[in-house]
């Protein structure tokens, strides 16, 4: 059994981020939202109400959505997590960003990274949702401006876009 | 958040021993959904924060012949994902379904939904309509206790200093049989019930009788409960729509809910009784093999 460590001290932690393996020193208290935004200067992910309801924070930790503001960060040692940040290839928007920016999904955007990274792992999951899915599926996350309406449609037509790249790519 | 040293341990002795030795200072984190925001707001604010989700024992999930297997710390979505436990214990998945979104979902636990022992807690229904019971491990060893007999106000449960959840036991399924878990909210999801109930029937060889039917009822008392007498009301009779309205009248006495925010006291009793029939149909309709998709807010 290995002990509590150095009294209240801090922790090292490794965990990898969009891919690339990385360390950082943080409290036992400090939740995985506060290290990536000001640790990890990955202030992609947004903090709303910070107790599991809105899911501003949302992102993924070894392939399952989490709400990051209820995940202490010493909970992800060993932990794959991906960002808002490591959705685009290179300077290449994904599907569900070019939907979400053509298709008008967001006015002030503080919610649009948690929406993106729930849609994410949704589509991932199911490439074809329908419109009961995705509505069921992204009930966590919140949204005071749009209405939801143009969302909705955004993931439909993320899911439309990245189907006609794969069938693109097999021919 | 206040200051606190967090271990993650490997192995049931070990979380025992640090509970005893920092005895009334810690407390068990599973998922975290509930806990982390205890701790952020100050209700809670334990000196040592032990993480028992990488014991493998409470991570166990089997489904044998002699029952279903949920280690404590078993989140949601791996109920949910499980197709055969899901069509067999149909009111578990339901219930885990609707517990927060999916983000929650792939945190959440079955031994936290217990342990924080909300009246509302919505998998505690479906657990007792199930027959479940729990697993209990502590300095003086082992014992089981049936999941009625767990909670015993809002907030609070028989764990002892020292105890902790391991995992949660079901009874195999009869044949015939079929359960169901639904709750009254406002909102479609996201939302904490107003009532919610959760029933299992088994139905004799004619489909057309009731063998036996188990009700749990939450947010309607101090902690969920069974409601016993809809049992025995119901063991032996017809399935038919007085048999129904007797389950969902006896329900109507059986419970002793509060008026808050989500609803009155007339409110919660009447919604009961709407609830445990459409509930109780809904399970007899699973037993009879009967294509009975359930969408939730529907
Ligand atoms: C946005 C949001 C929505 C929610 N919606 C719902 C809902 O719809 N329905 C619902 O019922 N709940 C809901 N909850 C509450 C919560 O998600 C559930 O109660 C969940 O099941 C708790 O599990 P956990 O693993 O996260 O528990 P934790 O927070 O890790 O623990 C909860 C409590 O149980 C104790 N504990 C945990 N494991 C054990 C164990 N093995 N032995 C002894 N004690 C233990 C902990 O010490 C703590 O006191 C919601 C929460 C949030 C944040
Ligand atoms: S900030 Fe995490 S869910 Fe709102
Ligand atoms: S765009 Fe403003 S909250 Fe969604």
């Amino acid at each position: 059994m290995t002990g509590w460590g150095v009294g209240m001290g801090k922790r090292i932690v490794q965990i990898t981020v969009n891919g690339d393996t990385t360390e950082f020193l943080c409290e036992p208290r400090q939740t995985l939202l506060e290290v990536l935004r000001n640790t990890l200067e990955l202030t992609g992910t947004k903090e709303g109400c910070s107790n599991g309801n809105c899911g501003a924070c949302t992102v993924l930790m070894n392939g399952l959505p989490v709400v990051s503001c209820l995940v202490l960060a010493v909970e992800a040692a060993g932990a794959e997590v991906r960002t808002i940040e490591g959705v685009a290839r290179g300077s290449h928007l994904d599907e569900v960003q070019s939907a979400f920016l053509e298709g008008a999904a967001l006015q002030c955007g503080i919610c649009t990274p948690g929406f993106i990274m729930q849609a994410e792992a949704l589509l991932a999951r199911n490439p074809q949702p329908t419109e009961e899915e995705i509505r069921f599926y992204l009930a966590g996350n919140l949204c005071r401006c749009t209405g939801y309406d143009k969302i909705v449609r955004a993931v439909q037509r993320a899911a439309q876009l990245r189907q006609a790249a794969q069938q693109n790519g097999r021919s | 958040m206040h200051n606190f040293e967090y271990q993650a341990v490997a192995t049931l002795d070990e979380a025992v021993q640090l509970l005893e030795q920092h005895r009334g200072k810690a407390r068990l984190l599973a998922g975290g959904t509930d806990l982390i925001d205890q701790m952020r707001i100050g209700r809670h604010t334990p000196e040592f924060v032990i993480d028992v989700k990488k014991i493998a024992e409470l991570n166990r999930l089997d489904l044998a012949t002699d029952g279903l297997y949920v280690g404590a710390a078993v989140p949601c979505y791996r109920i949910t994902g499980h197709t055969e436990l899901s069509r067999q214990y149909a009111a578990l998945s339901d219930s885990c379904c609707i517990i927060g979104g999916i983000q929650i979902q792939s945190r959440a636990t079955l031994g936290g939904n217990l342990c924080n022992s909300g009246p509302a807690a919505d998998s505690i229904p479906a657990m007792i309509a199930l027959g479940g019971s729990c697993l209990i491990r502590g300095p003086a060893g082992s014992r089981e206790l049936p999941i009625e007999s767990f909670c015993t106000a809002p907030s609070k449960n028989v764990l002892q200093a020292g105890e902790l959840v391991v995992e949660i036991r079901f009874p195999p399924r009869a044949p015939r049989s079929g359960s169901h878990y639904r709750r009254m909210i406002p909102r479609n999801e996201m939302d904490i019930a107003v009532v919610g109930v959760g029933a299992s029937v088994e139905l004799d060889e004619s489909l057309s009788h009731f063998v036996s039917v188990r009700v749990g009822l939450g947010a309607v008392a101090p902690t969920p409960l069974l409601a016993g007498a809809v049992a025995d009301a119901l063991a032996g009779q017809p399935v038919n729509g007085s048999s129904f309205a007797r389950a969902a009248e006896i329900a109507r006495q059986s419970i002793a809910p509060i008026t808050d925010m989500r609803g009155t006291r007339e409110y919660r009793i009447h919604a009961t009784g709407v609830m445990v029939q459409r509930v109780l149909e809904m399970a007899v309709a699973r037993a009879r093999g009967e294509d009975a998709n359930y969408r939730v807010g529907h």
